[in-house]
């Protein structure tokens, strides 16, 4: 009974939608990537250095966009070095991708001990603050969850649309899909699968850097250690769990935030009280997995994903 | 650009760029050393007296280096037959928890058979970590890369619910640790005096084990068929999934040997903080290794060095020890694009 009235307060909503935000770039991000026919295990690191990045530009005076704007750069700038080694020179993505994610989030680190050598609990900034949309913020349950959120989120949301509308409705869309599915066709029509490959995996790793970003300038108003917490891992699952669609990804990535918050409230009731708070923390290691497992039969992969292409070879 | 392999590469190329990938990888410790404030030639110097300077340094490397053999084995095993375990952390927690519950004192057994029952149990819970995932990605087709990670976190909030719940040290002032290991369960000093036990011991010949394997049985030949072409293996009537999933047994059972090995040698107890990461750092000491279980000792080493010797270098010259998380990835990263370099030619055109 419980669970019913959690779902009927607006605050629930409220939570859900923030925290699908951060998850909803870096999905779109990975997405981008993936449907190039790279996969980008880097995600990780690069919403490290994103969350990092974006949040010590904003500790050192820049307003919250040029911070955003930070995030992103240092997202492709890690992008740049996966995109170099894995596609024109097609070393292991597995291998690059885990090493991107050490390096990026150890760079991340150490630049945070470097300029914060003593401090005991993280400074704090003023993050971006909700913004209420007049008219439709007055609807019921619906207002207050979607239309009273902070610019990052309306962004979040904006972008599902531009990348569904990109990937399906323009040349490059569909010369970025077939240089996932069938790079010698794009080379066949005069296009660089190497040019696209790169250019999908900087600007991806730029998508997960703002997902970072959203973490430390929205979510919260401090970077910590840890605290991306897997959840670049959980966007590779989300984009499996999407099959590889810009719509279904984000809507995965709700109906996931939906379940994180709703057992951060079920932890407050009498019931939760009988279960060790582990088990609501492992809900949502376990759900991605959960989501992997029931969308293996259906998934369409991108066919050439993880195939490295050199030209004039067959 | 395109690439073009090179049949026999020339001693020069073999040999030039790994070595051109280690000085890049110095290059970048000397920059980090400078944007810290500290002097680049003293902090490598630090870092390699911290290292190996002294008895004490030493034994405290080869200390470390031994879960990063173990989990270095787990990786090079899994990685060589193309199944990608990242899970090591999990497993290595898996025969943690093992060894904690089955070392204090509810066996009644002598030392001499005690140990070995509990590491022969501590593998056996690791290798069914990795089985799940295993079962899937032959079963289902789920990508066994998310599953292996996922359940490194899963796994990590099962230890803290156990420390906090059944498995609490009742003597642990609150703290969250399991109870100590009694002494017929510990792993003895090879030395007396000197901080190095028998897990070392026993990562080495698990090196010199997993080299029999893949060099001198069917098995390690079956894995290096299915890691260089699935399908060629299975069109040559070589059991995919079976050799996948005795290439998984033996993974987790080499990574939950790692966590026997710290807490039977080194902690006497289970605690949160057990692993600094040796499951991830795992994939770098193979990688490094070329795969080669051999050459993991020595990558195991090397890592394990660069890492106590940050360490000291760090509490002497103020240079945060993330340095040394930074050069390992430039390591792997630099590493893989050499090897690729030897094998290929880029043709500008």
């Amino acid at each position: 009974m419980e669970i019913f009235d959690i779902l009927l307060t607006a605050s629930f909503w409220a939570a859900a939608v923030r925290i699908a935000s951060p998850l909803i770039f870096a999905t779109l991000g990975e997405l981008i990537c993936e449907r190039a026919g790279v996969l980008n295990l880097g995600i990780e690191g690069i919403m490290v250095i994103g969350a990092f990045s974006g949040w010590m530009a904003v500790y050192l005076g820049a307003p919250l966009w040029a911070g955003v704007g930070v995030a992103m750069l240092a997202g492709m700038l890690f992008g740049l070095l996966h995109a170099t080694l894995t596609v024109p020179f097609g070393l292991s993505q597995h291998v690059v991708g885990l090493g991107v994610t050490l390096l990026a989030s150890a760079v991340a680190y150490f630049a945070y001990r470097l300029s914060l050598p003593e401090v005991t609990s993280p400074p704090k900034i003023v993050p971006f603050q909700p913004v209420e949309i007049p008219g439709l913020s007055q609807i019921p349950l619906i207002g207050p969850a979607f239309f009273n959120q902070t610019p990052l989120t309306y962004l979040a949301f904006v972008l599902i649309a531009v990348v569904s509308i990109v990937l399906y409705r323009t040349p490059l869309g569909l010369a970025l899909r077939a240089a996932g599915e069938n790079p010698a066709s794009v080379e066949a029509q005069g296009l660089s699968v190497t040019a696209i490959r790169m250019g999908a995996v900087i600007v991806g790793s730029g998508l997960m850097a703002v997902g970072g970003a959203f973490l430390t300038m929205s979510a919260f108003s401090s970077f910590f250690f840890e605290m991306v917490n897997g959840r670049g891992w959980i966007c590779i699952a989300l984009v499996v769990f999407g099959a590889w669609r810009p719509g279904k990804a984000a809507l995965g990535a709700l109906l996931f935030a939906a379940f994180d918050a709703l057992q951060v409230r079920l932890q407050q009731t009498p019931l939760g009280a009988l279960v060790p708070y582990q088990v609501f923390l492992m809900v949502p290691y376990i759900l991605s997995i959960l989501a992997l497992v029931l969308m293996s039969r259906r998934a369409e992969v991108p066919a050439a994903l993880m195939v490295p292409f050199n030209k004039g070879e067959r | 650009m395109r690439l073009e392999p090179i049949p026999n590469p020339s001693a020069l190329r073999s040999i030039g760029l790994p070595a051109g990938a280690l000085v890049l990888t110095v290059i970048v410790a000397s920059a980090l050393a400078l944007l810290a404030g500290a002097n680049p030639f003293a902090t490598l110097g630090l870092i390699l007296k911290g290292a190996a300077g002294s008895k004490f340094a030493l034994l405290e490397t080869l200390n470390r280096a031994t879960p990063l053999i173990f989990t270095g084995l787990a990786i090079a095993v899994a990685f060589r037959a193309k199944l990608w375990n990242i899970g090591a952390e999990a497993q290595l927690y898996a025969g943690a928890i093992v060894t904690a519950l089955l070392g204090t004192g509810i066996l009644p057994l002598p030392s001499a058979l005690l140990i070995p029952v509990i590491a022969l149990a501590a593998m056996l819970a690791g290798a069914l970590i990795l089985l799940g995932p295993v079962l899937l990605k032959t079963r289902l087709g789920v990508d066994e890369v998310v599953t292996t990670l996922l359940f490194n976190f899963i796994m990590l909030l099962f230890v803290s619910y156990l420390l906090e719940g059944p498995m609490k040290d009742p003597m642990g002032m609150g703290w969250p640790k399991s109870p100590a290991l009694e002494k017929a369960a510990r792993l003895p000093r090879i030395v007396d005096g000197l901080r190095l036990h028998w897990g070392f011991a026993l990562a080495l010949l698990s090196a010199v084990a997993v080299w029999v394997i893949q060099t001198r049985t069917t098995l390690g030949y079956e894995i290096r068929a299915v890691g260089l072409n699935a399908e060629a293996a299975r069109f040559a009537g070589i059991p995919v999934g079976r050799v996948m999933v005795k290439t998984a047994l033996l993974s987790g059972g080499l990574a939950a040997l790692a966590g026997f090995s710290e807490v039977a040698g080194l902690k006497g107890n289970l605690t949160l903080d057990l692993s600094p990461g040796f499951g991830y750092t795992g994939i770098i000491v193979a990688m490094l290794a070329l795969l080669n279980p051999l050459g993991v000792v020595v990558s195991a080493i090397f890592v394990a060095g660069v890492f106590v010797g940050a360490d000291s270098m760090s509490r002497a010259a103020g240079v945060p020890t993330y340095i040394a998380d930074i050069l390992m990835a430039t390591a792997l990263l630099t590493m893989v694009l050499a090897l690729k370099l030897t094998r290929t030619r880029i043709r500008w055109r």
